[in-house]
């Protein structure tokens, strides 16, 4: 059992808890990710490590359905009956010179955060763009702030920062900086988009895939993707992958396996519980 | 001298429905019918036919005297794991193709008889004879399957502190997340884990070694030897185009979701899983057959097991084969999947087959198909599920980069299980590529013993 010690609401629908994993956080580095279930016989739900602090990691998600809904419901000392990580290949950054262009989108805030952290502290120079449907969904924009030198923040509203898209600022980004390298984290669409920029910029691009898993360990293949037209599980191979060789037609069509009975739940859940849960603190 | 006793099953028009077991238990008095047609071989060849050597003719003899309890205590000093063996071993292919009775009869109904002993199995059974120089030294069991549990039941036995490291939220490995219900129920499961728990055997859950702690940080901690039962828990796919689309799973995902995640009791906050009204299963081993059987109780309306060689050759149990048809399941042999169909939304519509023959047996005694030119057909489908194997699952290995692997990824071992680090030992699935339960049970076995020897002798 693995017990919440600290819960936070970031932004609406929008959580971070500390979740007491000792071996985890003793050998979570950044870009790993692990599987956590909010009840017994729950579904298994891929997060993000955004910190590891002491014998605590950190974890931040969105109500999107019945399971994120049901972890949001649990208060500390709540205990999750399963944890497991970390998980998934933690890339190694060598220390240099050269600029990386953070690209983050909605919650992608999260797991950027641990990335542009450790390039940051290899002594790398991170320009970050931030965006969000509007301002009051912006995260983490004081600890991004700490470890870029640049920080351009985008809403879809113009609520914050410029009115747009993420995808607006990198050729502005791109001219003023010598960027080496990209890496785009949030919704699909908004990854693919940033991948078709940075293509024609010959700017190299990572990304971190969301797809659907059950055991996190390669053992189910449902989290399975084409890149550069090999199929790879992004749970063993990932979660980054080269964001110009990914298909994300395919992985957009395997995201929406669920979504009628995932839909049907959640209706069932909201109703049961007599109201929205999701906008609720 | 009287026939074999039947398998009794549950209502057929039931079967269908339920995630209920199949098979069911004979009766006291049926078990003393069948164990009386034993020959109680002096040179029993049922017992050399038992990858963990249990003393059949032994165990037969107490039945039939009524000493079920004798019986059991028999079995398990031999087999951890009696009611699931009883339940899923292919006793045709072992004891009981070897059985001389069934020369001229039947062979005896090993398998049934086990099972029905099983039940008879003390409650709490407690530590065995521990040897005195191995108490409190400690050993690391890496995955909970059967080679595992096996391996930990033996090791707690000669007085070992035994730890088995279970990467899922629940403890089994394959006899869990592959096994369905209606074929090896849960509970029967529990029961026997809780067994080897009684032991002294530790199960520590969420804990994926190579991840979540090394071996390094293992020795550390004062363990002294570890066996590697990790599974082959690496799903192969068919490299045709179209695999990716919606509805096609891997027979490990589809299970998963199935028996690990219990996706077939509809809860609202599960797991879901979905099956079509037309399916596809392609392979043709006891995976396959589980994969199909599962399908058509999920309310599938068409099933058929996709498969490239003839019915000779296919490789599950026999009476899981019978299971199957009896329950509707349909075979379409000497075909080969070319590619999958979408439809415009990404979800899988058809596949398109070609037909296939067999050459004449080759050096290794086996038919090789071979595809027959333009003889390809689309079968329309909305779910496929592939079941052509698994290889061991490399997680744990890439941890451990002086393992010496084999060619398909599998741990090379010795005739004692043992790897090309010292205190290092594999066996079940993570050796020898997907195999049976008992096999993995015997690795199991032989390496526990040779770690039995290592600790007592060399350390």
């Amino acid at each position: 059992m693995f017990e919440i010690v600290d819960k936070e609401l970031l932004a609406p629908g929008i959580y971070r808890i500390l979740v007491k994993a000792p071996l985890v956080a003793a050998k979570a580095a950044p870009g790993h990710f692990v599987i956590v279930q909010a009840i017994e016989d729950g579904e298994r739900i891929p997060l993000t490590i955004v910190s590891a602090q002491d014998d605590c990691i950190e974890l931040i998600f969105q109500v999107m359905g019945v399971s994120t809904a049901l972890l949001a419901e649990l208060e500390p000392p709540a205990k999750l009956p399963a944890l497991l990580g970390p998980l998934g290949i933690a890339p190694e950054v060598s220390p240099g010179e050269g600029t990386v262009l953070c690209v983050a989108g909605g919650v992608g805030a999260a797991p950027i955060l641990p990335r542009a952290r450790d390039y940051h502290q290899k002594g790398r120079k991170v320009v970050t763009i931030l965006g969000a449907r509007s301002k009051e969904l912006l995260l983490l924009v004081d600890r991004l702030q700490e470890v870029s030198s640049e920080l351009h923040i985008c809403t879809d509203d113009g609520s914050a920062g410029h009115h747009g898209f993420v995808t607006d600022l990198i050729p502005e980004v791109s001219r003023r900086h010598k960027i080496e390298e990209v890496l785009a984290i949030g919704p699909l669409p908004m990854m693919a988009a940033v991948c078709k920029i940075t293509k024609q910029l010959s700017l190299p691009t990572t990304v971190s895939l969301n797809a659907l898993m059950v055991d996190g360990t390669g053992m189910c293949g449902a989290c399975r993707v084409a890149v550069g037209g090999e199929t790879k599980f992004t749970c063993v191979d990932g979660p980054e992958f080269d964001g110009h060789l990914v298909d994300f037609t395919g992985l957009a069509n395997r995201l929406c396996q669920y979504r009628e009975y995932e839909q049907t739940a959640y209706d069932g859940y909201r109703k049961e519980r007599g109201e929205c849960q999701c906008l609720n603190g | 001298m009287s026939q074999r006793v039947k398998t009794p099953k549950i209502p057929l028009d039931r079967r269908r429905t339920t995630f209920q077991e199949v098979a069911q238990t004979i009766t006291p008095e049926e078990a003393r019918q069948e164990a009386e047609r034993c020959l109680q071989c002096k040179n029993p060849p049922c017992v050399k036919g038992c990858p963990v050597g249990v003393p059949i003719p032994e165990f037969i003899a107490q039945v039939a005297r009524g000493d079920f309890g004798k019986a059991a205590e028999t079995i398990l000093a031999k087999n951890a794991l009696p009611a699931v063996c009883g339940r899923v071993c292919p006793q045709e292919s072992q004891c009981e193709g070897v059985c001389i009775r069934g020369v001229k009869a039947e062979p005896l109904a090993i398998g049934m008889l086990e099972r029905f002993v099983a039940q008879f199995a003390p409650e709490q059974s407690g530590p065995g004879e521990p040897v005195p120089e191995l108490r409190g030294k400690k050993v690391a069991v890496i995955g909970s399957g059967p080679a595992g549990l096996t391996a930990a039941a033996d090791l707690a036995k000669a007085g070992m502190q035994v730890t088995v490291f279970e990467s899922l939220h629940a403890a089994g490995g394959v006899l869990r997340y592959g096994i369905p219900e209606f074929r090896l129920p849960k509970a029967i499961l529990e029961a026997e884990i809780e067994a080897i728990k009684a032991l002294g055997v530790e199960i520590k859950l969420n804990t994926l070694v190579g991840k979540t702690v090394t071996l390094d940080d293992l020795r550390a901690q004062g363990y002294q030897a570890f066996f590697i039962a990790s599974g082959a828990g690496l799903p192969s796919f068919l490299e045709i185009p179209g695999e990716n689309l919606n509805g096609v799973y891997s027979a490990n995902e589809f299970l998963t979701r199935v028996n690990l995640m219990r996706a077939y009791e509809s809860k609202v906050s599960g797991t879901p899983v979905r099956v079509g009204k037309r399916v596809a299963v392609f392979g043709a081993g006891n995976v396959a057959m589980d994969a199909a059987r599962t399908a058509l109780r999920l309310g599938a309306e068409d099933v058929r097991i996709v498969y490239r060689r003839s019915r000779a050759e296919m490789p599950a149990r026999l009476e899981e084969i019978e299971n199957a048809e009896e329950e509707g399941v349909k075979f379409e042999l000497l075909v080969s999947p070319v590619e999958f169909v979408g439809d415009e939304r990404g979800w899988v519509k058809a596949v398109v087959l070609q037909k296939m023959e067999l050459t004449e047996p080759g050096p290794d005694g086996r038919r090789r198909p071979v595809p027959i030119e333009g003889s390809e057909y689309t079968l329309p489908i909305d779910t496929a599920i592939i079941a052509i194997g698994q290889s061991p699952n490399p997680i744990l290995f890439q941890s451990i980069p002086e393992l010496q692997l084999g060619p398909k990824g599998n741990v090379v071992v010795d005739a004692e299980g043992r790897t090309n680090i010292p205190d290092v030992w594999a066996g079940g699935d993570a050796a020898t590529g997907a195999a049976t339960v008992i096999q993995a049970m015997g690795a199991g076995r032989t390496a526990a013993r040779s770690i039995i020897n290592y600790l007592s002798t060399e350390v």
